[in-house]
């Protein structure tokens, strides 16, 4: 190994011990070359003064800007998307919550909540993870600055106009692909901007092995593409109202191949690249497994893809894809527990710092979370339990232990490790961030065993006959009643969940408004050499 | 693996993931595509062929001008939130609900609206149920019919008119989608609506509801009274002939 690429690797390789540099290795192709040669053009540039400490004549100057705005944008639809979560729950309680008014009511602000949650505060947060860590494995500069900048204010704009179309009641009528369609090509169009920002990062790349994290974010890039391609497949009729090409179980079909995947190839994989980078990084161990990660990457892409039918057992949807849907749910737990165990693992010899890190808190409980319902996930696609679980509230606390549980810890842990980094300062209180991951996992803990109590309760009763076989409980109403405690449990555990998150803007906020005094204590050490 | 150094031993092992992949950005990109188009080819291809889709009923057919409108009202105010529209073949369904769902029953459900959760009661039956009333006064008011009801009230829609031009585009999309409709169908949807609008509001007039032929409750009350109708009917026949009924 040549050394000064070895002095280039910013990663200590204590930290990912598998990530180690080809002599003299960049990307073959005469593509590649041409993408290298637009990128010394556009941004060669003296070392500024936060630069690197691995800082050569070529050495590229990240763009930091860009994460910084993904992270703040990240709190900011974090905290909105989680207020109108609460607000949901509170109409669920108390129905006068729905204020009477259109733009107010349950049905047009329940996927004003999920698109935020998902699109704007995951989607954010996986950008700036993205974006902070690829260049920082690749040794190199984002391929495009106007790119980088397009995605970020793209991806903001359509934000805004979700929250400005979904409460005035225009959408597509699908779960998680409500936005209508004018909304979805302009998706489309930044997404394929962020793509071949991705792309063109890779080719131009001064390290030629790609790290894990990298193929996690990578099966992202493509499987989203593709998803949201065909799943929006639609006639306009005007223009804030569209029909899809499928009709009828084909539709449900195509969106729970879509909506299913969007769990698992946005939702999931890219947070897996998230966790391979930054929870070894926050650990200082290197990852445990190197093997199991291959193996568990290829599984969960090949895989994961099949599950969607499972989210339509007992329709009209023909039984050998109901059936091909709940087994290879059932087969995902293998690579599913792959990730989690290879997470899980990394700590050894870490434990101890559990005590004192708020991060590696986040991590463990985040990385727990996706055991759990990874669990949870096959067990309910198993025919005759979902009988029970389906259309209940089981499924509503399962997608949240996934949400607020795996996708939300781990989104938390790498924002309290990246903020100090970027902005280049000790955050402000690591009490306030202890304290956000109490509130958070009390939170969770309320919510889903709610929802648990409630799904179960309430599946049971629909499904309750007499000694002669006539419903138990024929008025429907019935069934709703009962689970109006549980609501307000649910309520208040996602309320304390909220705060957790207003703490933490307030934490950050504190720490970017502190003058800086140099880098922290961790970020000031030297390279491993 | 010695955690002393923290130089972990897998960083010196070669494999052939290593050798020929790790090193290959457009091969590993192609790769990753092959693996995540394999299920879903193999899943949603057979779901276009008549032997292994879902079975066609012809007793099935396209909504009215005025149900499509009320059809996307249902959308619009994301009914599909809280309703479901699928009843499962278990018998505390069918006693609940009525029969249970077909594939063929969705045939002109652009988008489908089976719905994830209820939060209320499945409605694929609930077509001829209730009267026309009881939907106006339970959209006005969800307690004034149904007491303790968590739904929230949709007064909004007792108002507000339909545009026949924009119901028109919507039938007209639908048309070039493939739905059976003739370009007759298509001029003649404002008459349609009104049409089938005095209707509806005549029995609402009877039960002492005053309100407009083209108000989007009307369009509304027209989809639901259709839900399921077609369906239900199919199955009888269905049901009836392999019984043996009338012969």
């Amino acid at each position: 190994m040549k050394p000064e690429l070895n002095a280039m690797c910013t990663l200590p390789q204590r930290t990912v011990g598998y990530h180690t540099l080809k002599p003299g290795g960049t990307s073959p192709g005469a593509l590649a070359s041409l993408a290298r040669l637009m990128h010394y053009a556009h941004f060669q540039r003296p070392s500024g003064p936060h630069g690197d400490s691995f800082v050569q004549s070529s050495a590229p100057v990240y763009d930091d800007a860009v994460v910084k705005k993904f992270i703040i944008a990240t709190v900011i639809w974090g905290a909105v998307g989680m207020l109108v979560g609460v607000i949901l729950a509170l109409q669920l309680a108390w129905w006068p919550a729905n204020l009477g008014l259109p733009w107010t009511s349950f049905g047009r602000l329940r996927p004003l909540h999920t698109n935020a949650v998902i699109f704007a505060f995951t989607g954010n947060v996986l950008f700036a993870g993205i974006y902070y860590s690829m260049q920082r494995l690749l040794k190199v500069r984002m391929f495009n600055d106007h790119l980088s900048n397009f995605h970020f204010w793209g991806w903001q704009t359509i934000i805004v106009g979700a929250a400005v179309t979904l409460p005035l009641g225009m959408t597509q009528g699908k779960e998680y692909a409500e936005l209508i369609w004018p909304i979805d090509l302009a998706i489309a169009v930044v997404w394929v901007a962020f793509a071949v920002n991705f792309f063109g990062t890779i080719a131009i790349r001064k390290v030629q092995h790609l790290y894990v994290a990298i193929w996690f974010y990578m099966s992202m890039v493509i499987t989203i593409t593709v998803l949201h391609v065909f799943n929006s497949l639609a006639l306009p009729a005007t223009l804030t109202r569209s029909y899809p090409v499928y009709a009828g179980m084909t539709d449900a079909l195509v969106q729970w191949w879509y909506g299913h995947n969007a769990v698992g190839f946005l939702l999931t994989t890219p947070v897996l690249g998230l966790m391979y980078y930054f929870l070894p990084k926050a650990a200082e161990r290197p990852v445990y497994s190197y093997r199991l990660s291959i193996i568990h990457f290829w599984a969960l892409t090949f895989l994961y893809i099949w599950a969607g039918p499972h989210h339509l057992l007992y329709s009209g949807l023909p039984d050998w894809a109901q059936t091909l849907g709940m087994v290879f749910s059932i087969m995902l737990i293998a690579p599913s527990w792959g990730g989690m165990l290879n997470g899980l693992l990394t700590l050894r010899g870490a434990w101890d710092r559990l005590r004192t890190d708020p991060i590696l808190k986040f991590f463990v409980v985040g990385v727990t979370f996706y055991g759990m319902s990874t669990f949870e996930g096959p067990m309910m696609s198993i025919r005759a339990v979902n009988a029970l679980s389906h259309y209940t509230d089981w499924t509503i606390g399962h997608v949240h232990s996934g949400a607020l549980g795996w996708v939300g810890m781990t989104a938390f842990g790498t924002l309290y490790w990246l903020v100090p980094r970027v902005w280049k300062r000790d955050l402000y209180s690591v009490d306030l961030a202890t304290l956000h991951f109490w509130l958070a996992t009390i939170g969770i803990v309320l919510y889903v065993v709610a929802m648990w109590v409630a799904g179960i309760t309430q599946g049971l009763m629909w499904r309750a006959v007499d000694d002669i076989g006539q419903l138990q409980y024929p008025n429907f109403m019935d069934t709703v009643l009962r689970l109006v405690p549980f609501y307000w449990i649910r309520m208040f555990g996602g309320l304390m969940y909220l705060t957790g998150v207003l703490l933490m803007a307030f934490n950050f906020i504190k720490t970017v408004a502190t003058p800086a005094e140099g880098v922290p204590s961790d970020m000031a050490a030297a390279p491993a050499k | 693996m010695s955690n002393t150094t923290g130089t972990p031993k897998v960083s010196q092992r070669k494999s052939w993931h290593r050798e020929n992949l790790e090193g290959k950005g457009a091969l590993f990109a192609v790769l990753s595509t092959v693996a995540i188009s394999v299920g879903a080819l193999a899943e949603i291809i057979p779901m276009f062929t008549a032997t292994a889709g879902p079975e066609q009923m012809e007793e099935v057919t396209p909504y009215t001008p005025l149900e499509v409108a009320g059809r996307d009202i249902y959308v619009r105010e994301g009914c599909y939130n809280c309703h479901s529209q699928m009843v499962r073949p278990f018998r505390a369904e069918t006693l609940r609900y009525g029969a249970w769902s077909r594939a063929g029953e969705y045939a002109y459900d652009r988008p489908f609206q089976l719905g994830s959760r209820r939060i209320g009661p499945d409605l694929q039956r609930v077509g001829g149920k209730y009267p026309d009333a009881w939907h106006y006064e339970h959209m006005r008011d969800p307690r004034s019919t149904s007491p303790g009801s968590i739904m929230p009230p949709y007064p909004w829609l007792l108002t507000a008119r339909l545009d026949p031009e924009d119901v028109q585009a919507s039938v007209s999309a639908l048309q070039t989608l493939g739905h059976p409709y003739t370009d007759e169908d298509v001029a003649g949807v404002p008459r349609s609506i009104k049409q089938q609008g005095l209707e509806i509001s005549q029995r609402l007039a009877g039960s002492g509801i005053q309100t407009g032929t083209d108000t989007e409750i009307v369009a509304l009350i027209a989809y639901l009274q259709r839900l399921g109708v077609d369906g239900r009917a199919a199955i009888q026949a269905r049901e009836d002939a392999a019984a043996g009924v009338g012969e």
